[in-house]
């Protein structure tokens, strides 16, 4: 099935592009992270130009949230009152981060910084993912129960910035500098990267904010909704790389992959979840580590002017 | 027998001294781009005619050269710096062409000298990029012979040199492939009769590559009316999404 996209100008095959999107729709069901860090380096390996690759995917993303959104939300698993702060800051982090990408594009290193972020981020999250559920996978086994005695508590840095919020459903009495701060700094990430932030955003509310695991997750898509929505106004403003067509038929992958995720997520356990989301998590920083240091295939690289 | 050698030779003499006609043709002069469009085949055909037009022409070779709409390129060139892969070195082209193509009846290095093959851009070494501001020649060499290779890889680039096909001496025919990401435009067709290392006459056919349809509309929204185009991307998403999310609830 051949589908020419009109922005991207080139035809692919709509099948490959869907079953991507069900790929990601599998993860984002199964994990609940938005899986852009997957779409895009795909795309890109398949022969979509970068920027569309990225602008597409964000749009794409949003799909992907407003699902989740309404699902979480109908079992109260949304603070909208952090998820507020945190747009907010999303929102402005995504205006510094076209600053910084039309910076880094001008002066030709936008490829190596998406790939350092994506190395020491990735890198960092699935190392993290990994010890932390293979524990919780060996504690299982031994029948020990969970060692999780210790509460969860927010980072010290936290409660040192001044004025303080009731954050009620996450349960935190906080300055909402922290939230807007995450906020901003996940902003930057969606432009430059073209990923909706939520595989930062859930540990850095688990374990930096110290929000109740209830409503991590739904919060976190809450945020990735607004903000993957403003970040595709944005690319349709300035980059004005948003192929509607691939958008389109990554949305009908991701769609109907998410259901399959969230049937397969009810039948594994949580902890086996994690460990292989960051399997894949840490195979992709390698990937990326790898392709750093070795020659490139194309030692060239030709942009329009 | 004497006279019917010499009359042959004076023949031989005059059509030598005169110029040979071309009559090019293309099998398309509008490709339309749209849904389903994966590339498609160009036939670039004609004749080339004695200009007594009682007989074929002969001893002559035929190229033809095809090429797209230029367009002004940065060329990046990524060096190992501090152990990892970064982009380094840069130069501007001022007119690279979109798509080049070139067919010939032999070998082009056969047919014509270097100079004369620089002159018409008979190859992809000579593509004419136009560099802007002041290079050394060697980089620019280098540059210019990344550039080629990698647009011959997304076969953008590309020689045949037997690509050319002469029946009876007057029928000239080229079959060139243009992929799905070939940019819209007017592309040039440009065949030139080449005799003893000389061009001795050439014409040209224009082909117009455009988008129609929906491509068309899409393209155009999304440039001129960009605010609004980014609203619908961002309206769709969400309705799909919704709409999935009520599916799950139903499910």
């Amino acid at each position: 099935m051949d589908v020419y996209l009109p922005i991207a100008n080139l035809s692919v095959n709509g099948l490959v592009i869907v079953l991507l999107g069900a790929l990601t729709g599998v993860l984002s069901g199964l994990f609940g992270v938005g899986g852009g860090f997957l779409t895009t380096p795909l795309m890109i390996f398949y022969g979509i130009p970068p920027t569309v690759a990225a602008a597409s995917a964000t749009t794409q993303v949003t799909g992907a949230s407003v699902s989740g959104v309404i699902a979480h939300s109908r079992r109260g698993g949304v603070d909208y009152q952090m998820g507020g702060v945190t747009v907010v800051g999303g929102i402005l982090g995504t205006g510094l981060g076209a600053l910084l990408f039309n910076f880094l594009e001008s002066v030709g290193q936008i490829d190596t910084a998406i790939n350092i972020l994506y190395v020491v981020l990735l890198g960092t999250i699935g190392t993290l993912m990994a010890k932390e559920s293979w524990g919780a996978i060996k504690a299982s086994r031994s029948g020990e129960g969970r060692p999780r005695a210790a509460k969860r508590r927010h980072h010290p840095l936290v409660a040192s910035l001044p004025l303080r919020w009731r954050f009620y459903r996450s349960g935190l009495y906080i300055s909402p500098l922290a939230p807007l701060l995450l906020g901003m700094f996940v902003g930057i990430l969606t432009m430059l990267m073209g990923v909706g932030g939520g595989f930062i955003l859930v540990p850095a509310m688990l374990y930096i904010l110290g929000m109740s695991a209830g409503v991590v997750v739904g919060t976190s898509l809450f945020n990735v909704m607004f903000v993957t929505m403003v970040s595709t106004m944005m690319h349709a403003l300035t980059t004005k790389a948003v192929d509607i067509v691939l958008a389109a038929l990554l949305l009908l992958g991701s769609v109907s992959g998410a259901q399959l995720g969230s049937m397969l997520a009810q039948k594994a356990k949580p902890e086996s979840l994690r460990f292989i989301l960051a399997a894949i998590v840490l195979l992709i920083a390698l990937r990326m580590l790898y392709g750093l240091s070795v020659r490139p295939d194309e030692i060239f690289t030709v942009i329009p002017l | 027998m004497i006279r019917i050698g010499f009359l042959f030779a004076a023949l031989l003499m005059l059509t030598a001294a005169r110029e040979p006609i071309l009559v090019p043709e293309v099998s398309q002069h509008e490709i339309q781009v749209q849904q389903g469009f994966t590339g498609t085949n160009l036939l670039l055909f004609g004749a080339v005619l004695d200009p007594a037009g009682t007989r074929a022409a002969r001893g002559y070779d035929i190229v033809v050269v095809l090429k797209g709409p230029t367009e002004a390129v940065r060329i990046r060139e990524k060096s190992r710096i501090g152990g990892i892969w970064v982009n380094a070195d840069s130069t501007d082209f001022r007119s690279a062409p979109s798509f080049f193509a070139v067919a010939a009846s032999r070998p082009v290095k056969d047919i014509v000298d270097d100079r004369t093959a620089a002159i018409y851009e008979l190859g992809n070494d000579y593509i004419q990029l136009s560099p802007s501001g002041t290079i050394n020649p060697e980089e620019q060499v280098r540059f210019t012979s990344g550039l080629v290779d990698l647009k011959r890889r997304k076969g953008l680039y590309k020689e045949d040199m037997h690509g050319v096909k002469l029946s009876g001496g007057v029928l000239y025919q080229a079959r060139i492939a243009l992929p799905s990401s070939v940019q819209t435009g007017t592309y040039t067709a440009e065949t030139f009769a080449i005799s003893d290392g000389r061009v001795v006459s050439s014409a040209i056919a224009k082909v117009d590559v455009r988008k129609v349809g929906f491509e068309r509309f899409i393209e155009v929204f999304a440039q001129i009316w960009s605010f609004w185009y980014g609203l619908l991307a961002v309206a769709l998403s969400t309705a799909m999404g919704w709409i999935a999310g009520r599916l799950f609830a139903m499910g």
